[in-house]
């Protein structure tokens, strides 16, 4: 049965001109998250472009912002690495006292929401500012050249996770920032991926639209960091969820009984192996003369989704 | 009519902030200055103060959520000290980067290690490079006075740099003093509401703040810092005047005590210019020829007030609370700077006294002063002094 595509909007914030790289996934997120935000505004305040951006640092911010240039039609500030949803939190209390409806969109990359910037993060959720957290989740630290995160997955290679002769890469299983945030009690957490865009859009129009803060992790494949094609990005996003390596769910008010999931095999089996989709990038290209490797990754996904209230197969 | 009160310094701080009006504070408690934001917290929570206060979770993000407020175009206020005061330094230089005009209020305090909750200024004194714009208290009038007089400046269209205004840890922060609380009638006419001229977070006027400066840029950008501290001498002494206008009292960059005819003068900042006035005092009695200056103004430095001082001195003595390891106190290396083209200068002396919370007694300057009076005589002294070193705990 054909899926009735929501319309995305012809708006644009994020213009053509910035430096990313061919075929970046976290590019295509800035696009679609300012395009749903702007929708979200319209239906709320009747104004599409009441929203301001508070972007950590990051590739997304600065490909985005090399002056005297900018790619961005919305007002937009970065101050640093580790503070995007600190200065949401100053923007938003600003805005409260001038009178001014709208919403601000803090955008940063893991490394940005899941290591440096997770205190920050768990302060503005938990003072309940009027903010939406974007966190595109490309699982390394790009900007300054691949090294892992806590949010790359188990057995990647990066610059700082090497495999070598005592290790298979990096060794620890990922850290879901969705679920900390869940955990805040907020009003709306969800995870999507770039495989899936009208969902992604679907979830930071939902996220923009609710009163208080509101948390979206959204996978976003790196073409120099995965070591994949440009050509590749949408199709390997969209692989992480038919092999069910990302699960894509939204928990509201933290009500981790209530999970509302997307995507999700009726019968809990999953048809693609995650060999399928580690095939496809180079950064898992060592895992495959590292069978047990393979089979650990594939043990913790089970053990998340077990963890989210589902029991699911692998093939 | 104004209103006289008795109250400690960060009362005092809580009060000029609640007469400024920000729009936005976001502070976290550190002592010796958390009296601040819980008096603030106070007055929003009676209604008195129609500000937004976020109770953030750290200082990182106090001054992160005031460059965003800021940003977004209203008046912001923060205080802190010492650890608090280091957590934010990265923010430091992004906020006069981007020419916000935030003011903070700190209770000067020392840095670990070890830990120490006492008074020096070495949390500032550390943060001199980052564009932010420094002034000393000597008492609970002159923080409140300070802070009023450092929105003034900071949102001066020529200057638009952050600010910061210190008062000693305990010496003030806890001390009750009786302190003239300006009518808000007053204040209001004398900073008028802030108008953002650059920074305004607007979607009818989509702008991009904090931008990636490359070679080409980012030297021409840090020059405008510069510039923009080299107007804040004019302007601060403009606000002075204003000021005394408005509200009676005068401040100067660096003021003067019994200075005109001093063979050895004194300079140091903040309440132990109160110590030397009464020092000096004691020792003209005795007949002996020595003065007091006190630095109001840190940065922009008092250049051309230093250059005046020192022709009236035979002995430059600095009396600081701070250290930079490897050179000697902070004060004297930027005051060398100020001197160093002079054809004519003194002898200039430093003394490190008063770190962690020391006492500086009357028996610490008596040696200030034999030192001063050997070098004044010829006799060859060091350079750098520790005053009041426990030598028999090393
Ligand atoms: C305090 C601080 N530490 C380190 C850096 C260097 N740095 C800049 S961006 C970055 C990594 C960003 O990674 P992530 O948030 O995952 O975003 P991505 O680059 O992948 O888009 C690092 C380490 C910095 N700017 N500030
Ligand atoms: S390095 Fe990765 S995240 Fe950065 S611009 Fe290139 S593709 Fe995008």
């Amino acid at each position: 049965m054909a899926v009735r595509k929501p319309p995305i909007t012809t708006r644009e914030y994020w213009a053509p001109g910035h430096a990313a790289c061919a075929g970046c996934g976290p590019a295509i997120v800035m696009r679609l998250a300012t395009k749903a935000f702007s929708e979200a505004m319209e239906e709320k305040y009747g104004d599409p472009n009441a929203f301001a951006i508070a972007h950590a640092t990051g590739c997304m911010e600065v490909v985005s912002g090399v002056f005297p240039y900018t790619s961005w039609k919305a007002p937009w500030i970065h101050v640093a690495f580790e503070n995007a949803a600190a200065v949401a939190s100053g923007v938003e209390a600003a805005w409260k006292k001038l009178g001014r409806k709208g919403k601000i969109l803090a955008i940063g990359g893991d490394g940005g929401t899941a290591d440096i910037g997770l205190q920050a993060l768990s302060g503005m959720l938990e003072r309940r500012h009027n903010v939406v957290y974007l966190m595109y989740d490309n699982e390394a630290y790009m900007n300054t050249g691949i090294q892992r995160s806590s949010s790359t997955p188990y057995g990647a290679w990066t610059t700082t996770s090497p495999p070598g002769k005592y290790s298979i890469g990096e060794d620890k299983p990922k850290k879901w920032v969705a679920l900390i945030a869940a955990a805040h009690q907020i009003p709306y957490v969800a995870t999507a991926s770039i495989g899936d865009p009208y969902d992604f859009y679907r979830k930071m129009k939902k996220a923009a639209s609710v009163d208080g803060p509101a948390f979206v992790q959204v996978l976003a494949p790196c073409v120099p960091g995965w070591r994949i094609p440009p050509e590749k990005t949408v199709e390997v996003a969209k692989l992480a969820i038919e092999t069910g390596l990302w699960p894509l769910f939204e928990i509201e008010n933290g009500d981790f009984h209530n999970i509302k999931f997307q995507r999700f095999p009726k019968d809990g089996k999953f048809k693609k192996p995650i060999e399928d989709y580690l095939r496809l990038q180079g950064r898992f290209k060592h895992l495959f003369k590292r069978p047990e490797a393979i089979q650990e990754l594939k043990n913790q996904i089970k053990e998340l989704w077990r963890i989210l209230g589902k029991e699911v197969e692998l093939p | 009519m104004p209103m006289k009160k008795v109250m400690k310094g960060n009362e005092a701080a809580a009060w000029a902030a609640k007469l400024a009006k920000p729009k936005v504070v976001a502070a976290f408690p550190i002592t010796p200055s958390t009296l601040v934001p819980e008096k603030i917290s106070e007055f929003v929570a009676d209604g008195e103060m129609d500000a937004e206060f976020i109770k953030v979770e750290s200082e990182h993000s106090a001054i992160s959520a005031c460059v965003g407020a800021s940003a977004a175009g209203v008046r912001t206020f923060t205080a802190t000290a010492s650890q608090g005061l280091a957590l934010m330094h990265e923010v430091l230089f992004i906020a006069a980067g981007m020419r916000l005009p935030i003011v903070m209020a700190i209770g000067n305090r020392a840095l670990s290690a070890p830990i120490n909750i006492w008074n020096d200024w070495q949390d500032t004194i550390s943060e001199r490079d980052t564009g932010w714009m420094q002034f000393y208290a000597e008492n609970n009038q002159e923080a409140l006075d300070l802070i009023l007089i450092a929105f003034k400046v900071a949102e001066d269209e020529r200057v638009l740099l952050p600010a910061m205004v210190g008062f000693d840890a305990f010496i003030l922060t806890h001390t009750v003093e009786p302190v003239e609380i300006p009518d808000q009638e007053v204040v209001d006419e004398f900073l008028g509401e802030y108008v953002p001229k650059h920074a305004y977070l607007d979607p009818a006027r989509p702008i991009t703040q904090g931008a990636l400066g490359f070679p080409a840029h980012y030297m021409e950008a840090r020059y405008t810092v510069w510039e923009a501290m080299e107007n804040a001498r004019k302007v601060i002494k403009e606000v002075f005047d204003e000021f005394e206008k408005k509200f009676g009292r005068r401040y100067h960059m660096i003021e003067e005590y019994k200075t005109d005819d001093a063979e050895i003068i004194l300079l140091t900042m903040g309440s132990l210019a109160g110590t030397l006035k009464e020092f000096v005092d004691k020792k003209r009695e005795e007949g002996i020829k020595i003065g007091a200056a006190k630095m109001t103004v840190y940065r922009p430095f008092p250049i051309e007030e230093i250059r005046a001082l020192a022709k009236k001195a035979k002995v430059l003595a600095i009396l600081e609370k701070d250290i930079s390891f490897g050179i000697g106190g902070a004060v004297f290396a930027d005051t060398s700077r100020a001197l160093i083209n002079e054809k004519e200068k003194p002898i200039m002396l430093d003394f490190i006294l008063g770190l962690g919370g020391r006492d500086v007694t009357f028996e610490n300057l008596e040696e200030v002063v034999e030192i001063s009076k050997k070098a004044l005589e010829g006799e060859k002294v060091e350079e750098i002094n520790w005053i009041g070193l426990r030598k028999e705990i090393l």
